[in-house]
């Protein structure tokens, strides 16, 4: 498919209000922070700020907010602040979320809004968890293309709908969003979880790879595939809207294929 | 404090750090030190493509891609580079293919290249289909694929270790001339453990700067917030030159208000940049390849359209970037995630409605200057044996005065490949360089000087004030008033940064404290940059100067060098900036002779 067009017209009537916008209006809020220093006291605690904020304000420019102008130790990871380096997942209103593809005027903010470290992994400082046995699930499931034989000279060659086999599955930014919703890792932290399933599945479905039967069988473990209970929890965790319940489902299938 | 050993210790982890660490790990024993987690690297953040002329959808050839980028770069670019970034590109997609990064597909299973600005086929002729792409997420597919591939050949990161010195020493050396000089050798690097707040030595035979670039100088910016030129700033306070610092890309479509990239593989798309007339005006200012003109010229464009009232919204201060005459369904398969950013973040139906753009901070051009072997260089010619720089935090210079779209995730491919393996070879004949005395003295003196501050100016207020000066006055339209209001704000931001406060005096994930040390780097990098930008009086790439809009080939042809240089006070001559001494560096030229630069 190519994208051949007609070129668009030199001059065109722009719709009324377009791009609109507007004055930008102004809100406040309570932000409820779970606060947690083991140089200071073992006990987390929560705390709470009045903040006045902006229309296009996201909860990670609450967050800064308090950091930069009220209290330079609360501590939490961000880096690209538009959702594509999954540092900042987090637990908002309940809910596992980006602070920074959250916007503030999306919540209710007629009551304090929530922020607390994703569960199930051990907190370090306030929102700062440890990663490491994240991304140990991870490295478990071989998440690299292995492919048997010959290297092509040139590109090995996909057709379109063999690359659009696991598409979905590629978008995946490690955030920990969908493992840290999974009330199975919650209480079995040996479970690999929802993203190393993903990111095995990513693979499995690749046309190019050669090794799908062997992560299948990693997959297959009891600490594998079978301990997903289908609550979809991770599903709607996924900030990068990954339909992980079914990638996941697509593995156990895969399995069950493969033993008949 | 611990000590580590390593042939080679690579510093970042984004494109160009995994990439050098992929060729390095399988050749010598290396470690990885980045202030992240490697998958949080800003290589995720680009989307449009890498070119390369592969011509899987029509003619092409490597030469032409050459071209394009030294006429692109506005003949700033050093020619020998340019031809073995073209040249190499190649091999670095197939590379990338064959490490499993899942490109777009034609409907014979080649990988599907769009157009993109800058690239034309024969010379300017007209736009070429070269960028190799996987969506509007490219930069995504590379980071993980890469990480990936890491993984595989078990590389040793260090993560969210923030480097803060790089450990050089000085020997008494002749010229073949028999002039004397200093040469230096790299020892290795001091870096942060921010979990624990303890700082590490790590001493290597070869270290490899691959940390990116600086974009947080600016306000407006599609840059990451850990994006404060940690890496040129340490070269810089050690002596190390920064070469065409004056050269800040200015990506045309950023979100309006919020910087947030939106990719040029849009207008590659046909999208296309309408004012408030619902005119598309660059039909005006480049009539060939239109919405196609490199980044230099559509920003200014744009910001030209804006200053003379054609501007859109209630401040009229955006233009609009149009996609509503595209198919929903070829947007959806194209361009996924920049519509969503779209509706997300300004709440804006791509579909239906155009989005509102205007320029962002996006990439420096310049940085730590090397040779095409990536070898760093402390003068004009001089390499230092052991290091070596790639990526964005590299000046090689492939990019000139401005860079071509999808032309930084193939430098750090290109050049990321050649720093790893150019590192282990050094590593296998060299010897270790003995540590200096007390090697971390000044990191910890730093450090403590920061937490045991008593001051009260707090670090992101002058860091928004540093922001706020350098949108207003250092951004696509430059004078010499304007520069001159930037240096002294500096100067008295730095007065200000000595009276800084850290409220968190704690040892573990000490964000606080690194903001600061980050400001510290912001400052030097945006003065270094600011004073390069005065100095050049002339317009070329994106380097624009009011008061000489024309390049001037006969003064300013060649690349700035800066130094710092306690020596040089505002006494020493009337142009003189203290601390920082300026001085220039021959462009290499091959084949092409410069030329009006006309799209």
């Amino acid at each position: 498919m190519t994208s051949e067009m007609a070129e668009p017209a030199s001059k065109i009537e722009l719709p009324a209000g377009v791009g609109g916008g507007g004055e930008i209006p102004t809100f406040n809020i309570t932000l409820r922070v779970r606060r947690y220093n083991p140089e200071v006291s073992e006990e987390a605690a929560w705390e709470d700020h009045q903040l006045t904020m902006y229309g296009t304000d996201r909860v990670l420019d609450a967050l800064h907010k308090v950091k930069w102008e009220i209290d330079g130790s609360l501590s939490f990871r961000r880096s690209c602040a538009h959702g594509i380096c999954g540092s900042d997942a987090m637990r908002i209103n309940g809910r596992n979320r980006l602070a920074c593809k959250t916007l503030l005027k999306d919540l209710d903010t007629s009551k304090p809004i929530t922020v607390e470290p994703i569960k199930g992994l051990p907190v370090e400082k306030d929102l700062i968890v440890d990663m490491e046995p994240f991304f140990q699930s991870f490295r478990e499931v071989m998440p690299f293309l292995i492919s048997k034989g010959h290297e092509p000279t040139k590109e090995r060659l996909q057709s379109i709908e063999d690359r659009e086999r696991f598409d979905d599955t590629t978008k995946c930014i490690l955030c920990a969003a969908c493992t840290s919703s999974c009330p199975v890792f919650w209480t079995d932290g040996q479970y690999f979880g929802p993203a190393a399933i993903v990111n095995a599945h990513r693979f499995i479905f690749d046309s190019r790879d050669d090794a799908g039967d062997m992560r299948l069988e990693i997959l297959n473990d009891k600490e594998g595939v079978w301990r997903c209970r289908t609550t979809f929890n991770c599903s709607e965790a996924c900030p990068r809207g990954i339909q992980v319940t079914q990638a996941i489902a697509e593995v156990k299938q895969a399995i069950l294929a493969r033993k008949i | 404090m611990q000590v580590h050993k390593y042939d080679v210790v690579i510093v970042g982890a984004g494109g160009a750090g995994m990439r050098a660490a992929i060729e390095s790990g399988q050749r010598a024993r290396t470690a990885v030190l980045t202030k992240l987690y490697p998958t949080r690297s800003h290589t995720g953040a680009a989307q449009g493509g890498m070119c390369a002329a592969l011509a899987n959808v029509e003619e092409d050839n490597w030469e032409w891609h050459t071209f394009d980028t030294i006429k692109g770069g506005d003949y700033l670019v050093d020619q020998d580079a340019a031809e073995v970034m073209a040249k190499e590109a190649i091999d670095a997609v197939l590379d990338l293919e064959k490490m499993g990064l899942p490109f777009n597909r034609t409907p014979e299973g080649r990988i599907d290249q769009r157009r993109f600005g800058g690239h034309t086929r024969d010379h300017g002729k007209a736009p070429v289909r070269r960028a190799c792409y996987a969506a509007d997420r490219t930069g995504h597919m590379i980071l993980q694929t890469l990480y990936q591939n890491c993984v595989k050949h078990n590389v040793e990161f260090y993560n969210e270790y923030y480097v803060l010195d790089l450990l050089l020493v000085e020997e008494d050396a002749v010229r073949e001339d028999g002039t004397p000089y200093k040469q230096k050798r790299v020892a290795g690097v001091v870096s942060y453990d921010l979990a624990s707040g303890e700082l590490h030595v790590f001493q290597a035979k070869s270290v490899v700067f691959a940390s990116g670039g600086a974009g947080k100088v600016f306000k407006t910016t599609s840059n990451a917030h850990t994006l404060t030129g940690d890496g040129m700033g340490i070269a810089f306070r050690r002596g190390i030159p920064l070469e065409d610092m004056e050269f800040f890309q200015f990506h045309p479509t950023g979100l309006a208000g919020l910087g947030i990239l939106l990719t040029e593989g849009a207008r590659g798309e046909g999208a296309i940049l309408r004012n408030s007339e619902g005119e598309r005006f660059m039909e005006r200012y480049a009539p060939t390849i239109k919405d196609l003109a490199p980044r230099d010229i559509v920003a200014r464009a744009m910001a030209n359209e804006v200053r003379e009232g054609r501007g859109c919204g209630p401040n009229k201060d955006y233009v609009l970037l149009d996609l509503t005459h595209l198919e929903p369904e070829h947007i959806e398969a194209k361009l996924p995630d920049i519509t969503e950013f779209a509706r997300t973040y300004l709440g804006v139906e791509p579909f239906t409605e155009p989005v509102p753009v205007f320029p962002t901070a996006h990439y420096a051009m310049g940085g730590i200057p090397t040779n095409i072997s990536t070898e760093v260089l402390q003068d004009n010619d001089t390499v230092v044996p052991g290091l070596f720089a790639a990526g964005e935090v590299a000046c090689v210079s492939v990019h000139g005065s401005n860079r071509l779209g999808t032309n930084s995730l193939l430098d750090i491919n290109v050049f990321g490949k050649r720093a790893g393996i150019a590192a282990a070879e050094y590593s296998k004949t060299a010897d270790f360089v003995e540590l200096p005395e007390d090697p971390e003295a000044q990191t910890r003196g730093m450090l403590n000087g920061l937490l045991s501050g008593t001051g009260t100016e707090r670090v992101a207020q002058i860091r928004k004030e540093l922001q706020d000066t350098m949108d207003a006055n250092m951004q696509v339209f430059r004078t010499k008033e304007s520069l001159e209001q930037v240096l002294s704000d500096i100067a008295s931001f730095e007065e200000r940064y000595k009276n800084v406060v850290v409220q968190d005096k704690g040892r573990r994930f000490n964000l606080d404290l690194l903001e600061a040390v980050e400001l510290g780097f912001l400052l030097d990098m945006a003065k270094v940059m600011t004073v390069g930008a005065l100095h050049r009086e002339e317009s070329r790439g994106g380097h624009y100067r009011e008061d000489f809009p024309d390049r001037d080939d006969e003064k300013f042809m060649k690349h700035s060098m800066a130094y710092k240089d306690s020596s040089v006070t505002t006494e020493s001559s009337a142009e003189s900036v203290a601390g920082i001494r300026l001085e220039t560096k021959p462009v290499v030229f091959t084949r092409y002779e410069p030329m009006e630069r006309k799209y």
